[in-house]
């Protein structure tokens, strides 16, 4: 039987269409997935992110444990109140999963992986762990709801505790700050700007109460689907998994090779990888044809063959955009097998959206 | 409540027949069937003239989440398909029995209409789902 959040009875009051994602069971949309997507691009949405794992991280030897276990380099947290996105990788440099560091105060952090991944991750930081000396102690008591949009900090932020308010709306992108039990960073996952909010439960459903009532749309997975898309923010076990690396996976960006005498594991692995030079890239696709690009088909360029990782309908730009796994010479037009049918498409870079804006060249869709 | 029109016949795999006067049968998916696949962003109708057996896939039709594949639900040769979907998928959500009809097909044998279910049996259908 899959898990509940604390909101799911407020979810099915609210007509959600329910379905199981990493053991969860989810709001998969509400009225309209489309509705909720532009109402994040132009206003404001919730998204109850409450199945994503919260694991708080105390103990004398934190900070080195992390310095062995992310590709990224915690010593860029220089303060409480920061925030890092990194890859934890295995000794392969395969991405056992992303997630985002926070550091809490000196030797203390917050760390939020996936859900569909939480048994891994966890066996995995009890590995590195080793012999040092930390407490790793996972927040199921927890709610996690995301406030997003161009509107999300204003709506959000009075119905925060009196002493939050001015602190949360003066935090910069990846910044956190903390009261009693309330935890607000300035993160997400759709490309707007808004807020994370993790709390105790039933605080949580209130929030979550008094978000929709000033105005906030209550949104589900396939809004946050096509949001992140269009935001090309990976998605874990789609666009990279234990098997593909960071280097291969458009987060090169995210691995830090310095300081050189850092050794993170899976850095031996990278090292070699950037050595002999990577033969792939995660990259844009925008469909100049008809039809809608899919995970799994077979993208054909002149440099060579490559994969869709993720694909599907852009709600903002009306026509199908795709992230590809293809062979690095891969630019300009290319082939992407829909059904047997060779439809023709333009290699991007991506983000495609970003703050409400099409980054990339959309020229109409032939007809 | 979901809409089950009494003069339609209707499949197991949840598409709606209606037999027209010329011989021809005009084919959509039920009104269950679009509120399952949530909004329409793309439909993939197959070309006129195009021969189909009963059960093969005929169509595809694609929500923001998914594409599933429409089956034929007699065999046939296709006369057209719905030219208004082209350009607007969402009437398949909006008017399923209507102007979000899929595609007009000529029946190899049209006793084979006889076979599909009628209204009552797709309402047993329906609530046997639930």
């Amino acid at each position: 039987m899959a898990h509940q959040t604390p909101l799911y009875a407020d979810h099915v009051a609210n007509d959600a269409r329910i379905v199981e994602f990493g053991g969860w069971d989810m709001p998969l949309q509400y009225a309209s997935a489309l509705a909720e997507h532009h109402a994040v691009r132009q206003s404001c949405g919730i998204f109850d992110v409450s199945h994503m794992t919260v694991v708080d991280l105390t103990g004398p030897d934190s900070t080195r444990f992390l310095m062995r276990l992310l590709a990224n380099d915690p010593g860029k947290l220089r303060s409480a109140g920061q925030g890092l996105y990194s890859c934890m990788l295995n000794d392969a440099g395969g991405v056992v999963d992303d997630l985002i560091v926070y550091r809490l105060g000196d030797n203390v952090y917050r760390l939020i992986i996936n859900a569909a991944t939480r048994v891994q991750d966890l066996g995995w930081m009890a590995r590195v762990a080793d012999r040092d000396d930390i407490v790793i102690r996972h927040r199921d008591d927890l709610l996690m709801i995301a406030v997003q949009g161009p509107k999300a900090r204003e709506l959000a932020a009075p119905l925060l505790a009196e002493e939050l308010q001015a602190p949360a709306l003066a935090l910069r992108s990846f910044e956190c700050v903390r009261h009693d039990h309330v935890f607000v960073a300035r993160t997400g996952y759709t490309g707007e700007d808004g807020f994370e909010i993790v709390l105790p439960a039933e605080a949580g459903v209130a929030l979550w109460r008094a978000l929709a009532a000033a105005g906030a749309v209550r949104c589900g997975l396939g809004a946050r689907d096509t949001l992140r898309l269009e935001a090309a923010l990976n998605l874990y076990g789609q666009d990279m998994d234990a098997g593909t690396s960071p280097l291969v996976s458009g987060l090169g960006w995210t691995v830090a090779f310095e300081p050189a005498d850092r050794q993170f594991r899976g850095r031996a692995a990278l090292e070699k990888q950037k050595t002999e030079g990577v033969s792939e890239k995660l990259t844009g696709l925008v469909l100049e044809d008809r039809g809608i690009m899919r995970h799994g088909q077979r993208v054909i360029t002149a440099a060579g063959e490559g994969s869709i990782t993720s694909g599907g309908f852009s709600p903002t730009m009306e026509r199908s955009i795709a992230l590809a796994r293809l062979p690095v010479a891969a630019t300009g037009s290319c082939q992407v097998d829909i059904r047997g049918v060779l439809r023709k498409a333009q290699i991007v870079k991506p983000p495609f959206v970003r703050l409400g804006r099409i980054l990339v060249d959309d020229a109409p869709v032939q007809k | 409540m979901t809409q089950i029109p009494q003069q339609l016949k209707y499949t197991e795999d949840h598409e709606w027949v209606r037999a027209e006067a010329d011989g021809s049968v005009v084919i959509g998916i039920t009104d269950h069937a679009q509120h399952q696949l949530g909004e329409l962003v793309y439909v993939e109708l197959p070309d006129a003239g195009r021969t189909v057996t009963r059960g093969a896939a005929m169509a595809v039709v694609e929500s923001t989440k998914a594409a599933s594949d429409v089956y034929a639900p007699l065999a046939g040769v296709i006369v057209q398909g719905n030219p208004a979907l082209a350009d607007q998928p969402e009437l398949v959500n909006t008017d399923p029995y209507g102007e979000g009809w899929l595609v007009r097909l000529r029946p190899g044998d049209a006793a084979d209409l006889a076979a599909l279910l009628d209204s009552a049996a797709y309402t047993q259908l329906l609530a046997a789902e639930d």
